[in-house]
């Protein structure tokens, strides 16, 4: 994987090994990284080499911070630790950050046990203890690593911006450092990749209903694509949009713990507004076909997209996604499917 | 702000309280506050919370959790689903940001 070059390195030499210094300071690089990662461009591409860095100008007794190859990851923990001399050991998460790569256990004990061997931390740091995120627990083991490394793990705050406080109080976290809460600026954040990632597979999509919305009793119709294809388009934009957006930003208020029915809601919504914006103008979507069409396609729609944002939430679990998708799936593609045949209908009646 | 709760009675999330130790490595670790320790025991506040990271699972010395671990991801069930396989999550989509 090609990694991203972190500028103003320089180096110092700890028992003869050459070691990568890293300011603590962001610069716009990084800044700008970080937003073309939000947009999902390059993302899984946003790595940092693997191993040891030194952040000020760290000694035998400086704390040493583990974080995944992750750029973001990275940046956020230098860029915590600024006024102060630590190592920070980078494990190899392929480019995915801490908790997921904990998930999967590429941020691990294993990963964890062999970085410290091959960076030979125990011969440049006195003390055997390193402070990793607590977001990392689910990869790591700490009694195991003890046993393998002889290092003991202390667990740091779930954000590293929370890391000056931690150590200020003598490596202690708070309630409240400990907590994974969701708050609408973390969700807010998530829409880009959001519209990006769905955007691939809805603009085809588009891109079809667009095309066939020509197709009449009589042949093909340019014209026709263009009037009728546009507001299909539209609706199917508008559905997609609404999800994609309300979705994140109105989680807790929308009804219902299961992410699907959360969806529905906003689908629901949509078709309210619609009614109410077209009133008894409502055969301006065409006949009764295409309007029975999108009173099924876009909930099941909006109740989709909703329903795979539980991957980018921080609360839901594995046996709770599977029931719900069990369920939601099923209903979902039937109403969808039902949907674009009565559309397909619509057209040659 | 009105609070995140996920589906009730689904997670796996299991505490055998006669190995407890009580080294609160498990509330220490728990991103969600599912377990208390009083008396050198653990206790489970609120399995519903629980999201199945298995942390707790992963730290506790004497294993006395134990927990289905997986990530919660519709996309990674679903993928898992089409290919015949575990829930597999390549994090080239909405997750894992």
């Amino acid at each position: 994987m090609a990694k991203e070059a972190i500028r103003e390195i320089s180096f110092i030499t700890r028992n003869g090994r050459r070691i990568p210094k890293v300011p603590a300071e962001l610069n716009w690089a990084d800044t700008f990284g970080r937003w073309k990662a939000r947009w999902a461009i390059g993302r899984m591409k946003y790595a940092v080499e693997p191993g040891i860095y030194a952040v000020g100008n760290p000694d035998a007794d400086s704390g040493v911070y583990v974080s995944a190859n992750y750029k973001m990851s990275f940046d956020c923990l230098r860029s915590s630790l600024a006024g102060r001399d630590g190592w920070i050991l980078v494990l190899d998460t392929k480019g995915i950050n801490v908790w997921c790569a904990a998930g999967k256990g590429t941020f691990g004990t294993q990963e964890l046990a062999r970085r410290i061997e091959e960076t030979g931390l125990s011969e440049f740091v006195r003390h055997r203890t390193l402070v990793v995120p607590q977001l990392g627990a689910p990869g790591v083991s700490a009694h195991q690593l003890k046993a393998q490394s002889g290092f003991s793990v202390v667990y740091g705050p779930v954000r590293a911006q929370d890391l000056p406080a931690f150590l200020d109080a003598g490596m202690r976290a708070t309630e409240q450092m400990r907590r994974v809460h969701f708050p609408i600026e973390d969700r807010i954040v998530l829409i880009p990749v959001e519209l990006v990632s769905w955007g691939k597979y809805v603009a085809p999509v588009a891109a079809v209903f667009f095309f066939l919305a020509g197709l009449n009793p009589k042949g093909y119709s340019g014209a026709l694509a263009i009037s009728a294809g546009t507001q299909n388009v539209l609706l199917l934009l508008a559905g997609f949009l609404a999800a994609a957006v309300f979705g994140p930003v109105l989680l807790p208020w929308l009804p219902g713990r299961s992410f699907s029915v959360k969806g529905l809601w906003i689908g629901m919504a949509m078709l309210v507004l619609g009614g109410l914006l077209l009133g008894r103008r409502i055969d301006v979507l065409g006949d009764s076909f295409s309007v029975a069409a999108w009173v099924l396609m876009v909930p099941a729609l909006t109740s989709f997209v909703a329903l795979n944002f539980t991957g980018a939430s921080t609360y839901t679990s594995l046996s709770g996604v599977k029931r719900e998708v069990r369920i939601a799936v099923p209903i979902q593609l039937a109403c969808a499917a039902l949907g674009i045949a009565l559309w397909l209908v619509g057209l040659f009646v | 702000m009105a609070r995140l709760e996920y589906l009730k009675n689904v997670v796996t999330l299991n505490l055998d309280a006669d190995k407890c130790i009580g080294c609160e490595r498990c509330a220490e670790v728990c991103p969600h506050g599912v377990f208390t320790v009083e008396d050198r025991n653990a206790r489970i506040i609120d399995r519903d919370l629980c999201m199945e990271c298995g942390a707790c699972q992963n730290n506790c010395p004497v294993e006395a959790i134990s927990v289905g671990k997986g990530a919660g991801c519709a996309q990674a069930v679903i993928t898992g689903a089409l290919r015949g396989t575990e829930p597999t999550c390549d994090c080239s989509n909405n997750c894992c940001g």
